[in-house]
């Protein structure tokens, strides 16, 4: 019987919104294992690793770290103690070099200035050592994903980290790039690190981990060897039931076309070509997915499509209308409806009330106000109704949206954007980061959607979501569209992982053939 | 849980004006040689006569305007502290008006009043115009402007209102038809008191049931929402701040026409900054604007008669200011009494078994 490493003993941590994301959590390590986290969306995985890292601090419960107690007040405390973490979203500077961001905050100093000389280099000796490929002086807004994560995790072992947190790692990631990860992974494992895995993709637990432990709705489900247990008996105490992500869903019946997009160059704020002269049509009836590394430009491409930003060269048509100086309610008026990426930044107002959250885009139409005054009843009939159709779990309307989890959340912002019967809708993301159920609800709403007539944009670095839901496909890859492929079922993750990475790519005529012409 | 969090906002409300009251009692216990009747004339002072509850009720009309005024460009996350100016300026412009000795009664004062409601919101509003071109911090320019207005207004006075005869620098004569009747016997409390009710009313209805209000407290809570939305943020902003300009100067003109038989303010009087500490009082919300304006009237008369009749000065009500709204603005005052609301809460759902 080997010892625990680290032990976290009956965790318990509540929200200020009063949500318990860890409820009596038991959780430990043995030296040198790589051991998985997982749990669906909102499980509290990243709560639990946050408590460990410092960043959270819970209610209840203690951390024995070689068998001693120790209190982990903050990140700088987690350092010292060899713990260190690679967070979902990347904590880098984008503006500075890959050596830069590696040294900030114990910079090796020469006089008052930064020795970049000897960050370099020091750099590049520990991306040798564990043999993470990265290039010291590039800076990081250059860099692709899988490259940030690789930065991230050299910064968490240039600080000392013998425990490494990965907080879904490969969400963000290519089937190509994942298994490069896994083969780093495995070599840092054979220097001697302990690795904390989350994910919710079960396959790559069987293919990397050694033990796992399972969470549901803030519980632990208990801990296992990963060979002693199979994918199905995983997922059923992941979920607590049997799920198929699978939405039955016919197929399409595509029309007329909703969505016209021309020639279309955006141009960011580093003067480089975030969208570089891309043309495609979507039908109504159908669902075209926009596959993708994230960054590719996916994010400028939405919002030019909603009005968020001005067009630079090429056309937008919407339901036949040039967008071209319109304003965002125009567009809106057009029939486009929009659930954005970051939902706490555009989806909500997060200290109002449901009810008002629910009505931000139809504020000022007749139906819920007069003249001068609003009707509070058919407002609260609005609300009632939309809590009802799209389940969203809360006390009353008048509850605030924070209180609510983030799979709420999301409902709330979809309920919203549903009700405004859309011709085209933009979906960014329309499920991440939220829980089976809540997925589960949203990704059969597109596809009803779309059987009764409107045209679905779909965009999403969720591979399975896109290739599950999306009738046909457009891959970008640097601002650039790279493929089309008329019927998705034609097409595997591998096949569309090289497209992503820009390393296969269609001829123009057939990309071409996403214009329907 | 919401329900909660109200009681829990006003408990935290109430607590801070209640230390800020010790504080000031424990304060005046020590500076003063006869502290009970210092104490009772602060406390007690303005309900010992009708004439000084007059008074306190008398201050209350240019702070329910400012109140009002700052709480709707706050509501909007606009910054703006020109309620100052466009008080003191929207004097200046009722007096130009009401120094007219040929208009007619009623008609005079609505002229009046309109006049230094518009200066206002043309005041606040250049403060907001530079926002939306240019960035510019309305926090900022609206604070430099409050003093062009001070020395704008005074050159007015002087150059172009200004009664010789008088002696001090002080306008003519308001004509009588311009004045505001006194609606309660034996004080100076005039028709004014009625208007800031009406416009407080008023205030509370466009903030909370016309789409206007809707739009302003959208884009104060999340602007970036707000356009998305497809509201027009630029809009808001402005709107904002000329209505809370415009109430603002229509306060100043109000408080001219009702307590003065000429212009006679040497400085800038204070009632807008008076105005903040309303609204942060009632959190923005119009209707919790009576409760802040009466709270912080009754202390400053309160203060006064203190000072008139005893050895402290009335600066005490400014340490109270002081604690009060850096215990209410400071967000973790209480805010681990709350985490422990919040946690046994959860707890006992979680056992209750949801
Ligand atoms: N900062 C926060 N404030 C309030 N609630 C939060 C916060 N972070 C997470 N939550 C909620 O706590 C629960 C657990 O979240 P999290 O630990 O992020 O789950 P996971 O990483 O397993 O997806 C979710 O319901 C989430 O909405
Ligand atoms: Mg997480």
């Amino acid at each position: 019987m080997q010892t625990d490493f680290l032990s976290m003993n009956n965790i318990t941590k509540v929200y200020p919104n009063g949500i318990v994301a860890n409820d009596g959590v038991d959780f430990s390590l043995r030296k040198g294992e790589i051991h998985a986290l997982v749990g669906e969306n909102g499980a509290g995985k990243s709560t639990l690793m946050k408590i460990l890292f410092g960043l959270e601090h819970p209610e209840e419960g203690e951390i024995l770290l070689k068998g001693e107690s120790i209190h982990v007040s903050s990140p700088n405390v987690a350092i010292e103690h060899g713990i260190g973490m690679v967070h979902q979203h990347f904590m880098l500077v984008p503006s500075l070099t890959v050596a830069e961001n590696m040294v900030l905050g114990s910079e090796p100093r020469r006089g008052i200035y930064t020795n970049i000389k000897k960050a370099e280099s020091e750099t590049l000796e520990l991306s040798r050592k564990y043999n993470l490929t990265v290039e010291p002086s590039a800076r990081i807004r250059d860099l692709p994903v899988g490259i940030k994560q690789k930065v991230e995790i050299l910064k968490a072992l240039y600080r000392g980290a013998e425990i490494l947190i990965l907080d879904e790692p490969t969400a963000v990631l290519t089937p190509q790039e994942t298994k490069e990860l896994f083969e780093e992974l495995h070599l840092l494992k054979e220097k001697g690190s302990t690795i904390i895995f989350i994910s919710h993709k079960l396959h790559e637990i069987k293919e990397l981990c050694d033990r796992l432990t399972i969470m549901r709705n803030g519980r632990s489900q208990g801990v296992f060897n990963v060979a002693d247990v199979t994918e199905k008996e995983i997922s059923r105490l992941m979920v607590g039931r049997d799920v198929i992500l699978e939405v039955d869903k016919g197929p399409a019946a595509p029309a007329e076309i909703s969505l016209k997009v021309r020639n279309l160059t955006v141009v960011n704020d580093f003067g480089k070509n975030a969208v570089n002269n891309i043309s495609f049509s979507l039908r109504k009836g159908e669902i075209l997915g926009v596959a993708g590394v994230e960054g590719n430009g996916q994010g400028e491409l939405v919002e030019i499509l909603t009005g968020l930003q001005r067009i630079n060269f090429g056309s937008v048509e919407i339901e036949g209308e040039n967008i071209a100086g319109k304003t965002i309610k125009e567009i809106r008026n057009l029939g486009t409806c929009h659930i954005p990426e970051d939902r706490m930044t555009y989806g909500v107002a997060e200290t109002l009330d449901i009810e008002q959250n629910l009505l931000a885009d139809k504020h000022d139409s007749p139906r819920f106000t007069g003249k001068i005054l609003t009707r509070p009843k058919v407002i609260r009939e609005n609300s009632l109704k939309l809590i009802g159709e799209y389940r969203i779990k809360c006390g009353s309307p008048l509850e605030e949206v924070k209180m609510l989890s983030g799979g709420n959340i999301q409902k709330v912002v979809v309920a919203r954007e549903f009700s405004s019967d859309p011709k085209l809708i933009i979906a960014d993301q329309p499920t991440r980061g939220i829980d089976v159920g809540a997925t589960e609800f949203i990704r059969k709403r597109l596809v009803e959607l779309r059987d009764e007539g409107s045209a679905v944009l779909l965009v999403s670095a969720d591979l399975n979501e896109v290739m599950e839901l999306s009738d046909s496909l457009i891959v970008m890859y640097n601002g650039e569209i790279t493929a089309f492929i008329e019927d998705v079922r034609s097409l595997s993750e591998e096949e569309l992982g090289l497209y992503m990475l820009g390393i296969k790519k269609q001829t123009d005529g057939e990309i071409g053939r996403a214009l329907h012409v | 849980m919401f329900k909660q969090k109200r009681l829990f906002e006003l408990v935290r409300t109430v607590l801070a004006v209640l230390i800020a009251l010790i504080v000031a009692l424990v304060t005046i216990l020590f500076a003063s040689d006869e502290p009970g009747r210092a104490l009772s004339l602060f406390l007690f002072g303005p309900l010992d006569s009708l004439r000084h509850f007059g008074n306190v009720l008398e201050m209350m009309i240019p702070l329910l305007f400012t109140g009002l005024a700052v709480s709707i460009m706050f509501s909007a996350a606009q910054f703006n502290l020109g309620a100052e100016g466009a008080f003191f300026l929207g004097g200046i412009t009722a007096t130009s008006v009401a120094i007219n000795q040929s208009l007619l009664p009623v008609v005079h004062p609505v002229l009046s009043i309109l006049a230094g409601g518009l200066t206002g919101a043309l005041f606040c509003g250049i403060p907001a115009l530079l926002k939306v071109k240019w960035n510019a911090s309305e926090l900022v320019s609206s604070l430099m402007f409050n003093y062009v207005a001070l020395f704008l207004g005074l050159y007015l006075i002087n150059y172009y209102m200004r009664d010789v005869d008088a002696g001090a620098m002080v306008s003519f004569k308001l004509a009588d038809t311009s004045k505001l009747i006194r609606i309660i016997p034996k004080t100076r409390v005039h028709f004014g008191l009625i208007l800031a009710a009406l416009t407080v009313v008023a205030g509370y209805y466009f903030m909370y049931r016309t789409r206007w209000g809707y739009r302003i407290r959208l884009t104060g809570l999340n602007s970036s929402f707000a356009r998305y939305s497809g509201i027009q943020t630029a809009s808001v902003i402005i709107l904002s701040q000329v209505l809370g300009g415009f109430i603002a100067g229509s306060g100043g003109a109000i408080e001219i026409l009702g307590m003065y038989r000429r212009f006679s303010w040497q400085s800038l009087p204070g009632y807008g900054w008076d105005g903040i500490i309303v609204a942060i009082l009632a959190r923005n919300n119009p209707a919790l604007i009576p409760v802040g304006a009466f709270f912080l009237a009754y202390l400053r008369i309160g203060a006064d008669l203190m000072a008139r009749s005893s050895d402290v000065q009335s600066e005490v009500v400014y340490i109270i200011q002081g604690v009060m709204i850096v215990l209410i603005a400071a967000e973790s005052f209480l805010a681990h009494y709350r985490h422990k609301l919040v946690y046994r809460e959860a707890r006992k759902t979680a056992a209750s078994g949801k």
